[in-house]
């Protein structure tokens, strides 16, 4: 007889469950350090336009975000369909642009405040009157330094 | 001696799935990236005069963007299509027509001299143009002076822009300056 016949009926052993948490403490660090936790809730529809020439957004930390676009058909009712802005979770007028520029400087450090970003997430279907009164408002806060945000498009298409 | 129980570890599976879930659902993946433009700094209040000399007709080209997304450039309806190019021609003026940007020889290291452009890109647009639109040109634009520095950066260092270092990358942008300037728009047509 051989050596390695094994002897007794065979059964599958059942697969252990013991690396189950290592694997799963692995996608969690993934998540962790991939995750930026949305702080606003939309309430304006927001497609950005496409573009090629586009750059990341490095520091997160230091980018504030200005949102253009017609409400959410929650809000639709209220405040109709023509484009408002959103600053934090709220809306907004071009007015307090530059309270949100100041009140998002004062939430920063000193050093860190020439280094900030303004993200112009605007629907592709907006005019740009509200653009271009946005604009002029940063350019009063000295909030120079914009985004405008853009989706990736294939080049040469 | 006494033995420590050991803790027991079967549990720990599901606390880290329920932290797993969490942070899946509160993940935002997308990258945010979009055109980067800085806004040029608002004039001292007290200056009424603008004593900056008149600039050459030869040295600005013109892109107007009307209320129904239409096109012009240098006094003549174009497809954005077409838009790229034309910049591109505008800025390199390479067989040095008259009415295309004078330029100015500059010394600039590691380049030597060079024939700067003295061309200005002006766009303006309609109260009533749509942003998408705006955006495309803007895209185009950026494009073109992008082009242009990654063709002189492959010239002269053998590498695209984006790969060159730092001292090699402002040389370029000293000879290929963008200069894009936004006037103020105007409502000329449609309504608000």
């Amino acid at each position: 007889m051989s050596k390695f016949k094994e002897s007794g009926k065979k059964e599958t052993p059942a697969i252990s469950t013991a690396s189950l948490p290592d694997i799963v403490f692995m996608l969690l660090f993934f998540f962790m350090v991939t995750t930026t936790i949305r702080d606003v809730s939309l309430l304006v529809k927001v497609k950005t336009p496409v573009a090629t020439e586009i750059s990341k957004l490095e520091k997160k930390s230091l980018v504030s975000y200005i949102y253009v676009g017609p409400p959410v058909p929650k809000y639709s009712k209220i405040f109709g369909t023509e484009p408002r802005i959103q600053l934090n979770d709220q809306f907004a007028k071009v007015s307090d642009i530059p309270d949100f520029i100041l009140a998002e400087r004062a939430a920063r450090e000193e050093a860190e405040i020439p280094f900030m970003v303004t993200s112009l997430k605007v629907d592709e279907f907006t005019k740009m009157q509200i653009v271009g009164e946005i604009k002029q408002e940063l350019r009063k806060a000295a909030a120079l330094h914009i985004n405008y945000s853009s989706r990736k498009s294939v080049p040469n298409k | 001696m006494r033995k420590t129980p050991e803790i027991p570890s079967a549990s720990m599976a599901d606390i880290a799935f329920m932290l797993l879930i969490f942070f899946i659902t509160a993940t935002s993946m997308d990258v945010d990236s979009g055109l980067e433009r800085v806004l040029p700094q608002m004039p001292p209040e007290n200056q009424e005069q603008d004593d900056t000399p008149p600039i050459k007709e030869r040295n600005v080209f013109s892109v107007l963007l009307d209320a129904n997304n239409r096109l012009m450039v240098e006094g003549e309806l174009m497809r954005v299509e077409y838009l790229r190019e034309k910049t591109k021609e505008f800025l390199t003026n390479p067989n040095n027509i008259e009415s295309l940007p004078e330029t100015k020889t500059t010394e600039i290291p590691l380049l030597g001299s060079f024939e700067v452009t003295k061309g200005v890109i002006s766009l303006r647009n309609d109260h009533g143009t749509q942003y998408g639109m705006y955006i495309n040109v803007q895209n185009e634009l950026v494009a073109a002076v992008n082009e242009v520095r990654n063709e002189l950066s492959t010239r002269k260092f053998g590498k695209r822009y984006d790969d060159l270092t730092s001292e090699q990358k402002e040389a370029i942008r000293d000879a290929i300056p963008s200069r894009i300037s936004e006037a103020e728009p105007k409502t000329i047509g449609g309504k608000k």
